[in-house]
């Protein structure tokens, strides 16, 4: 043995065989020869410590290797203002588990506005909240489009570097980048690499962006591998042309109509439905035309139901059985009406759609049976809310209802076929709000769950006041609170924050202790909390 | 105008995540009446469940803390639910004078501070005492001397003969010297490459442990710290104090199933020295002592003896602390920070790690781990003391670009506590 070697590693070598095997080595320690060899463990114990602090106290610094990767792009948005960034911080700290009572809703469940507000105005949360925001976003997906567009470069950046965060590189930003920014971002999609390489849910917004950007490319992208693709991944893919839909899409919807999977054929379907002047719309129209006619005179409709399903209807997506079970003339006939576009009716009767609801149906055999109206208002309000027609979902809600006239006992539902809540999502954000407050006046809360959901948060506060107003009269008439728990959950996120001290006072005026007291105080303290939320994020 | 204290630093102040939360959902005005403050303490009273509002009262120089809820966490959160609210809302807490309530228990606080701790001391049977334990430990000490050479004896690959290292550690409490009950009971967890390392560094404790007497008094001073010797604060604070004002550089908790420690790290503004504050809780208690990083506090420290002093007890304040300066503190290069360390080292060799700040260093994450860089030299990360998510924190502070950081710097790497964000405001990297 030489003593040139590392006096640490010969020490080592010893005290692992141990020294009734090995010898004390000798070492080139200064200061060894202070050390007692009489014991030769308790010698090695003293030359290894010797070692150990010389080491210690004389280390040298590692020279860097390579320098570091390229920085985050700067982000030049303002920052958020101090009280919002520490709104967030409280915000993220509640992100995890239920609500458990306490006087305030469950914070998570504001978290959802918090950031959609400040996306909104285009601030920039601190550097230091942001691994918070991404791992909120993480655990839920509904976040992730708000919050990968409020993390911005840095939110980037960071997933590049954290596999937990590789969500960012996938989720697509709702709304088109603005154009003063496009000039900052390199175009991610000139590369179609992630579309060759990526996985599925990469591959989907490489797509979905190219799509927006140049709905022509995006086309020219699926098309080159379409015949290779998987049945449900096709589905997916055809999904993302209904962004920037237009009538240079056709032929390549029409060739799917030919597709060996079913639900492909159906999409393709769905989708040149609603691209007005297709040949398919045409083709339902003339369908359409042949099944509903106006009789004589113009006092009803006379209904034909299609006599089969024969290959060519199939082949435009209709299936000949019924998925319900019901009888399959009127559900081929039901699939033709919704998949025909709704202009035909007024071109073809010369009528408006409150006067084509306002007339009789009848069976073209039988003209006394009156079986077909529910079935047309079912496929009229389905192709309402498919071509997204304003009118024709006006038409099908009918006005809001009136409240009763004095004395006239308890008003009865209106009539509205189909999914109301769904018709409504067609109409402009006030009508909405002012067609659900009126509903809520006469019907109270209790089928209105679906209906609210289908408004624009915050409520207009005329539809603030409605609901508070039907909450007021739910706790006078003796109801429990966890009855109405869905509105209420819902009110927490979505009321008005200027409604608040109508429902303080709601709180002041239910019994002490109740239920109703201590859920108003609750929704009251929720409402005080958002409005500071809001105004910490107006700067 | 008394300085309000950020979300951070009231959060820090929570026992656990769960009062952090309780607390965020009491940050609004909404179940608060008759709050108020006069600069030195805070009151209201929060609307529960029941028919009687609770009543907190927060005394902000400690700071202490008295709630009339029947919770056993402490601070509760309606406590930390007022600081938020104060932090956040400052219009929702007006000053005025204390309500009465709030006042007689601020005024019963102050007449016991102001109480002299009477507690007659026998000085015979005092030094009586410390020789019974002295020789204890000695004993013990040398035990632990046998043990160890016999395991280098035997070899340490071959461990199968020897017995866990527990019933060592077990020995050790009984000779009074917990110090070295702790580090031994760590070597039953150590991989086999550093083995020979912690043996060596306990051989030479146990070592100087025996022979306490002969060594220079600073030495000796550091070898009792290290063996499990005790000081009470007040009797430091009877010896030599340190009057100047305190950067607070940043801090940690650990806990274990017994303890809370907090250690809250200074450096003197005007003498440049280091200082570790020490402070304890039980399970579900945050330590008493928040110190809000970033700021200046005037006060009179005392150091606990030792070769290279460093822990220090609290003594007097002059006010409350205030934001400092705007900038990062001044810190080191790598080259700087490892030299320093090593000076250290050379005062007493059983030092782990020494608080230090690093500037113009970027974080980086390889597959082989985390590391410091400051162009010329790095450092690797002590990645088992921080946790995952304070290295992400930092990287996002960082964003890739060159920034100050404060923490501890050892021959095991670096352990960040604090970053300073390009608009240098402190950013504690464990805190939540």
């Amino acid at each position: 043995m030489t003593i040139t070697q590392d006096p640490w590693d010969t020490l080592r070598t010893s005290a692992l065989l141990g020294t009734d095997r090995r010898p004390l080595p000798a070492t080139a320690l200064p200061l060894a020869d202070a050390v007692d060899p009489s014991d030769p463990a308790t010698a090695l114990l003293e030359l290894a410590a010797l070692a150990a602090v010389r080491r210690r106290a004389g280390a040298l610094p590692v020279p860097a290797a390579e320098p570091p990767g390229p920085p985050a792009p700067e982000d030049p948005r303002p920052e958020l203002p101090e009280a919002a960034a520490r709104r967030l911080a409280v915000l993220l700290t509640g992100r995890s588990g239920g609500s458990g009572g306490g006087t305030l809703a469950n914070l998570a469940e504001l978290l959802p506005q918090w950031l959609a507000t400040a996306r909104a105005r285009g601030l920039r949360p601190p550097a230091a909240l942001v691994p918070g925001l991404l791992d909120a976003a993480r655990a839920r997906s509904e976040l992730r489009p708000d919050t990968v567009a409020l993390a911005g470069p840095l939110g980037r950046w960071l997933a590049e570097r954290n596999p937990d965060w590789r969500f960012v590189l996938r989720t697509t930003a709702p709304e088109p980048a603005p154009p003063a920014s496009s000039t900052e971002q390199p175009d991610d999609t000139a590369d179609h690499r992630p579309w060759h390489e990526g996985l599925f849910a990469e591959r989907v917004t490489h797509l979905t962006l190219l799509r927006r950007r140049d709905p022509a490319a995006g086309l020219e992208l699926l098309r080159g591998t379409w015949s290779t693709e998987r049945a449900e991944d096709r589905l997916l893919f055809l999904d993302a042309l209904q962004d920037g839909l237009s009538p240079a899409d056709e032929p390549f919807l029409e060739a799917a109509l030919a597709d060996r999977s079913k639900n492909v054929r159906a999409t393709a379907a769905e989708l040149l439905s609603t691209l007005p002047g297709s040949a398919l719309a045409e083709r339902m129209a003339e369908r359409a035309r042949a099944a509903v006619r106006l009789a004589d005179g113009g006092t009803h409709l006379l209904v034909t139901p299609p006599a089969e399903c024969d290959e060519r209807m199939q082949r435009d997506g209709i299936t000949p059985k019924s998925p319900t079970g019901r009888g399959e003339r009127a559900w081929w006939f039901g699939e033709v009406v919704a998949a025909a576009p709704l202009a035909l009716w007024r071109r073809s009767t010369g009528l408006t759609p409150e006067q084509l609801l306002g007339l009789r149906v009848g069976d073209s055999v039988d003209e006394t049976s009156s079986s077909w109206t529910d079935d047309l208002r079912e496929a009229w309000a389905r192709a309402a809310v498919r071509q997204h027609d304003a009118d024709w979902a006006r038409a099908l809600l009918g006005p809001a209802p009136a409240p009763p006239a004095r004395g006239a006992g308890r008003a009865r539902s209106p009539r509205v076929t189909g999914a109301p809540a769904k018709l409504l999502a067609v109409l402009p954000p006030e009508e909405r709000a002012v067609w659900t407050a009126a509903f809520i006046e006469v019907h109270g809360l209790g089928e209105a769950f679906q209906l609210l959901g289908a408004c624009a948060t915050p409520w207009t506060p005329p539809l603030s006041t409605a609901v508070v107003a039907a909450l007021a009269r739910a706790a006078a008439s003796g109801a429990y609170p966890w009855s109405h728990s869905g509105v209420l959950g819902m009110t927490e996120r979505a009321l008005a924050p200027e409604t608040a001290a109508a429902v303080e006072e709601l709180a002041a005026g239910a019994a002490p202790d109740s239920a109703w007291s201590e859920t108003f105080a609750r929704l009251a303290g929720t409402l005080r909390f958002r409005a500071a939320m809001l105004a910490e994020l107006a700067g | 105008m008394e300085e309000r204290w950020s979300t951070e630093h009231v959060l820090s102040l929570a026992p656990d995540a769960t009062s952090q939360k309780a607390a965020g959902k009491l940050s609004s005005p909404a179940p608060w009446s008759g709050t108020g403050t006069d600069g030195a303490a805070l009151w209201g009273e929060c609307r529960g469940s029941g028919r009687t509002p609770y009543r907190t009262v927060i005394e902000l120089a400690t700071p202490a803390y008295q709630c009339s809820c029947p919770s056993r966490k402490f601070p509760c959160k309606h406590a930390l639910g007022l600081l938020l609210l104060w932090s956040g809302s400052p219009e929702a807490v007006p000053s005025g004078e204390p309500a009465d309530w709030a006042a007689d228990w601020l005024k019963a606080r102050q007449e016991r501070a102001e109480k002299p701790a009477a507690a007659p001391v026998d000085p015979e049977a005092a030094r009586r005492r410390a020789e019974k334990r002295g020789a204890r430990v000695a004993a013990g000490a040398a035990e632990l001397r046998l043990r160890l050479a016999d395991r280098v004896r035997h070899g340490l690959a071959d461990q199968s003969t020897a017995g866990p290292w527990e019933e060592v550690a077990a020995r050790m409490v009984d000779a009074q010297a917990p110090g070295l009950a702790t580090r031994v009971r760590e070597l039953d967890a150590l991989p086999q490459e550093r083995l020979l390392e912690e043996y060596a560094m306990l051989h030479l404790l146990a070592t100087a442990a025996t022979r306490v007497d002969e060594l220079p008094p600073e030495l000796a001073a550091t070898v009792r710290a290290r063996v499990g010797y005790t000081l009470d604060n007040a009797d430091v604070l009877a010896g030599p104090t340190v009057r100047d004002r305190w950067l607070v550089l940043g801090s940690r908790d650990t806990s274990d199933d017994r303890l809370t420690t907090r250690r809250v790290w200074l450096r003197g503004a005007k003498t440049g020295r280091p200082a570790l504050l020490l402070a304890f809780g039980r399970p579900g208690q945050a330590p008493d002592l928040a110190l809000p990083t970033g700021h200046l506090l005037e006060a009179e420290l005392a150091y606990h003896p030792g070769a290279r002093p460093l822990r220090a007890a609290l003594g007097r304040r002059y006010g409350a602390p205030e934001p400092a300066p705007a900038g990062p503190p001044a810190g080191l290069t790598v080259a700087e920070a490892v030299a320093g360390y090593g000076t250290a080292v050379a005062d007493d060799p059983w030092l782990d790690s020494w608080p230090t700040v690093l500037t113009g260093v970027v974080p980086v994450h390889t597959p082989d781990g985390w590391y410091l860089t400051d162009g010329h030299h790095t450092v690797p990360v002590r990645a088992s003391a921080v946790p995952e998510a304070a290295l992400w924190r930092l990287t996002a502070v960082s964003t890739g670009r060159p920034l100050t950081v404060f923490g501890e710097y050892g021959h095991q790497g670096f352990a960040p506590v604090t970053a300073w964000t390009a608009e240098h405001r402190p950013v504690g990297l464990t805190t939540p």
